[in-house]
């Protein structure tokens, strides 16, 4: 025979009614009696299916064991056996005013993991405690998880007073105990209720043997706890999951967190902070979708115009949009088996952005279980702390007090979730500054200049060590596409450097900018049906990634692989004598610091051919990958 | 025609639903969003689970069962991608499902443009004999699937299972790693929460995601009512009895039923306590032959 959860007490709202859903998880030390608690609440609220009970009597006198309500939730066989609860279980079921899911979690601390994948889709918790055994490290490591996972309403239920004959006394000392210990975390108890789960005292009803106590049953604590507040209210926030191409719309999808849009609002994309309008919110099966659409709602949108943005990027409205940094300050849990310590490398997970990052510091690392808060180096598993992040790239997010669905994130290792915790504060690079400027679109069609020139935008990318040829291949290549009617437009980095770049030196921070800088006048150009070459040492891989995406599918890499002693023989510039004399401390040529790409769409070594030969390969890569087409190709296809 | 077309009987409804998703043009520029209903958190819930795993794996496949469960998924994978589901509709086929099940699936797969792939499943004799004969049976579709899996080397597999419909599916993660033989390690699921989804599969493996988890029976019901969905006429009841879940033709039966309607349906959904596969032969001839077919990898 086969457990089977009551499907009696269904929670939907089939004909239209409206009942506000609570979601509570029930949380506690292990033994302390949670699923007792809740099969006892099933009985009680009349939830079970006919013959339930029946049948779980008989299981249990098969096995030789007396019957437990816990039974009825530890349905697998393997929980049946160790008596313990190993992952969390939903139920559903009604009280006067609310229809409740209830999550039940393991207390074993073996589970963590599952108390938290449960306790994390709570609107309220339960936190149970054995009246006989009192507070336990699980009762504190769940209360300080309850808190991290953003559970501020926690109904505390004082299990097995039958143990303790119904005593006020030990009640009283319990519930000042954990009262205390709640309070200290910032979580207030809703109420702390004498119970003995068995028995069903103080579960349903006030019986006399806890006369002594004048405050609410388990059902009327679950009954006053509260959905989860909107958040309307808050500023917009829509992570960008994925951007459609399915038909000539162009969708933005994500899941609106916080605040609302709607057609016309003026937005800013972070953490780049380029500004669009929206120009509709796009739905099935009927579009376009007319008003506004708030939080929780998952939409689509077109923009006004064509810009570069990708998943991970945060929508927000002009002047309320979140903060991009490269540096957060978090409060965590952990809860791989190797303690996360300083210069761990780390993937973290914010909204739909995912970015490596280092752990810079460790601000704090302390058991939540243990009495005592002892200081630690290392944040070992199953215990929390706080500490510096400094991120690959930059990201949009927000102190988990200003917006508790952005500022929240999850660490990842070796792709799997092994921790996860609230921002307490970022690193603001720039604020959220509005950008108060409209962009004038061009008078000219993509398909009007590409008729004319004989080929789509592109940016070609040439990187290389210094003296590699790539100034050579790129004048050369500029020659070859204007003579066939094109408008090749070169970027030489090292002109760039003598003007629009001469505020840049060459710091890490300061060649990042310099690419990003080039990268955006490339693919401007790119916009407008020319191609752009780029001759540019850019030694950088996440350099050379983040022109990648900032000049999307217009992006064509060509790595000028021509040996480094070549290199330096050629030394056209003077660079390398000047180096070796100790003159360009930086100097990429004799530091050693490139780094070659991969995945770049060409490699060239110009030792080993001619110049010509060079450029015919190029041509013949921008024809397939259709940046170049022959006049008799349908241009249609092309644009 | 064998199939029911319920769009005029919910023609009502899902007018009504859809004006409050997108009302009239010239209304006030700063007028507060509409409220999200049950439903209307549900659906949006499903669809931010959908794009997800459009984002994060490289080839998946939905499972279509044929059944009420997988026509919501089909619809609310449509709304996720604006009218297209992007990633083949995988039908595993015992063979053995009734003939108004054929005869949806041949209509529907045309009508709603999907990339449909009907695989076969192995012959009984292939399957574990360790295992009660229904259980045996219904254990051909794991072995189908671990077919189709390694002709097409999916690496994600979108599944209509649902908490409240068996307890062991209750303990289920929306993103589920499965291993190598497709099996499930109920004892060392990775944690899941936030909507943070375990995305990486080890190679050569697969994950399992479960869009509509968190959805109850009634709530498939009163979302197919509200969008219209069709759904098979064996699900409304005929001589006192109809279908609650539709499996193979002979470990399925029928429960005692006169809700001829939707709207029937859902009353008697309020007031049963009979459980939903009660007509499952398979989940009642021992204490865990559930149990084992899913650590074994069956839905």
């Amino acid at each position: 025979m086969n457990m089977i959860l009551p499907t009696a007490s269904i929670s939907a709202t089939p004909n239209g009614t409206t009942r506000p859903q609570v979601r509570i998880v029930i949380v506690g030390h292990v033994d302390h009696g949670k699923s007792t608690l809740v099969g006892r609440l099933l009985h009680e609220t009349g939830s079970l299916p006919d013959g339930k009970l029946e049948m779980l009597k008989a299981v249990s006198a098969r096995r030789g064991m007396p019957f437990e309500w816990s039974f009825l939730l530890d349905a697998l066989q393997t929980e049946r056996d160790q008596g313990i609860t190993i992952d969390t279980t939903q139920i559903r079921f009604r009280t006067r005013s609310r229809d409740v899911v209830l999550i039940d979690a393991p207390g074993h601390a073996e589970f963590l993991r599952n108390m938290i994948t449960g306790a994390s889709q709570a609107d309220g918790a339960v936190l149970i405690i054995d009246a006989l055994e009192g507070v336990r490290s699980q009762t504190r490591r769940h209360g300080y998880l309850l808190h991290l996972l953003g559970v501020k309403q926690v109904a505390v239920v004082v299990n097995k007073m039958d143990r303790v004959d119904f005593s006020a006394d030990r009640f009283k000392e319990i519930s000042d105990e954990i009262s205390a210990h709640l309070i200290g975390l910032g979580v207030t108890p809703t109420a702390v209720v004498p119970i003995s789960a068995r028995d069903g005292d103080g579960v349903a009803e006030h019986t006399p043997r806890i006369g002594w106590y004048k405050g609410p049953t388990v059902v009327e604590a679950l009954d006053a706890l509260e959905p989860a507040p909107p958040l309307a209210e808050l500023p917009l926030r829509l992570p960008v999951q994925a951007i459609y191409k399915f038909d000539d719309r162009r969708i933005v999808a994500g899941r609106i967190e916080s605040g609302s849009l709607k057609a016309g609002d003026e937005i800013v994309i972070m953490p780049t902070g380029k500004i669009a309008k929206i120009k509709t919110v796009e739905s099935w099966p009927v579009t376009p979708v007319h008003g506004p659409q708030g939080a929780g709602r998952s939409v689509g949108i077109t923009l006004d115009r064509e810009l570069f943005l990708e998943r991970g990027d945060v929508i927000g409205h002009s002047g309320q949009s979140p903060r991009d940094t490269r540096r957060i300050r978090a409060r965590i849990f952990w809860l791989h088996d190797k303690p996360l310590t300083k210069g761990e490398q780390i993937l973290i997970r914010l909204g739909t952005r995912e970015s490596r990052a280092t752990v810079v510091a460790i601000e704090k690392a302390i058991d939540p279980g243990a009495l005592s808060n002892e200081e630690n180096t290392a944040i070992a598993r199953n215990h929390v702390g706080e500490i510096d992040i400094s991120l690959a790239q930059p990201v949009a997010t927000d102190p988990y007090t200003d917006n508790p669905r952005t500022g929240r994130l999850v660490i990842e290792v070796n792709g799997r979730i092994a921790g996860g915790g609230l921002v307490l504060s970022v690193d603001a690079g720039r604020p959220a500054v509005p950008i108060d400027i409209v962009p004038v679109e061009s008078a000219l069609r993509p398909d009007e200049r590409s008729a004319r020139y004989h080929h789509n935008g592109a940016v070609i990318w040439l990187t290389g060590l210094p003296g590699s040829g790539k100034s050579t291949l790129a004048r050369a290549l500029e020659r070859r596409l204007f003579g066939n009617g094109g408008s090749p437009i070169l970027l030489d980095g090292d002109t760039f450097r003598a003007g629009l770049n001469s505020d840049l030196g060459f710091s890490p921070q300061d060649r990042a900018e310099n690419i990003r800088r080039l990268a955006e006048v490339a693919t401007h150009l790119a916009r407008n049906g020319h191609i752009a070459i780029v001759a540019a040492v850019s030694p950088s891989t996440a350099d050379r990634a983040a022109a990648r995406r900032i000049a999307d599918s217009a992006f064509r890499e060509i790595y000028v692989a021509t040996p480094a002693e070549v290199c330096e023989t050629r030394d056209p510039k003077g660079h390398y004598a000047k180096a070796r004399s100790g003159g360009l401390p930086s100097f990429t040529g004799i530091t050693n610091n490139y780094q070659p790409p991969t995945g770049n769409e060409l490699t060239i070594d110009t030792s080993s051919r001619s110049v010509s030969d060079a450029t015919d390969e190029i041509e013949r890569m921008l024809a397939t990958t259709g940046i170049l087409f022959d006049e008799l190709t349908d241009l249609a296809a092309n644009i | 025609m064998h199939l029911l077309d319920n769009e005029s009987a919910a023609a009502g409804t899902r007018s009504a639903a859809l004006s409050n998703a997108s009302s009239v043009p010239g209304i006030p520029a700063n007028q507060a969003p509409p409220t999200m209903d049950h439903l209307d958190e549900l659906e949006a819930q499903s669809i931010y689970i959908l794009r997800e795993a459009f984002a994060r794996l490289k080839k998946l496949a939905l499972l279509w069962s044929l059944g009420k469960d997988s026509n919501v998924m089909i619809w609310l994978a449509r709304k996720a991608f604006f009218g297209r589901v992007p990633f083949p509709a995988l039908h595993v086929d015992t063979g053995k499902k009734f003939p108004e099940m054929y005869a949806f699936r041949d209509r529907f797969g045309k009508e709603w443009d999907l990339d449909l792939r009907v695989e076969p499943c192995p012959p009984i004799d292939a399957v574990d004999p360790t295992l009660p004969p229904a259980a045996r049976s219904a254990a051909r579709k794991t072995e189908g699937l671990k077919w189709a899996l390694n002709k097409y080397g999916f690496d994600g597999l979108i599944a209509g299972i649902r908490r409240d419909e068996e307890a062991t599916r209750a303990k289920e993660r929306v993103f589920s790693p499965r291993g190598l033989e497709g099996e499930w390690d109920v004892r060392d699921q990775p944690p899941e929460f936030w909507d943070h989804f375990n995305a990486s599969p080890p190679q050569g493996a697969h994950l399992r995601i479960h869009p509509i988890l968190h959805w109850t029976e009634a709530d498939i019901w009163a979302y197919t009512k509200r969008e219209g969905i069709p759904i098979i006429p064996l699900y409304l009841a005929k001589d006192g009895k109809r279908y609650r879940s539709l499996g193979d033709q002979d470990i399925t039966n029928p429960v005692a039923s006169t809700a001829s309607s939707i709207d029937e349906i859902l009353d008697e959904l309020e007031n049963t306590k009979v459980p939903e596969r009660a007509g499952r032969a398979l989940d009642h001839e021992t204490e865990d032959a559930f149990e084992r077919l899913r650590v074994a990898g069956y839905l």
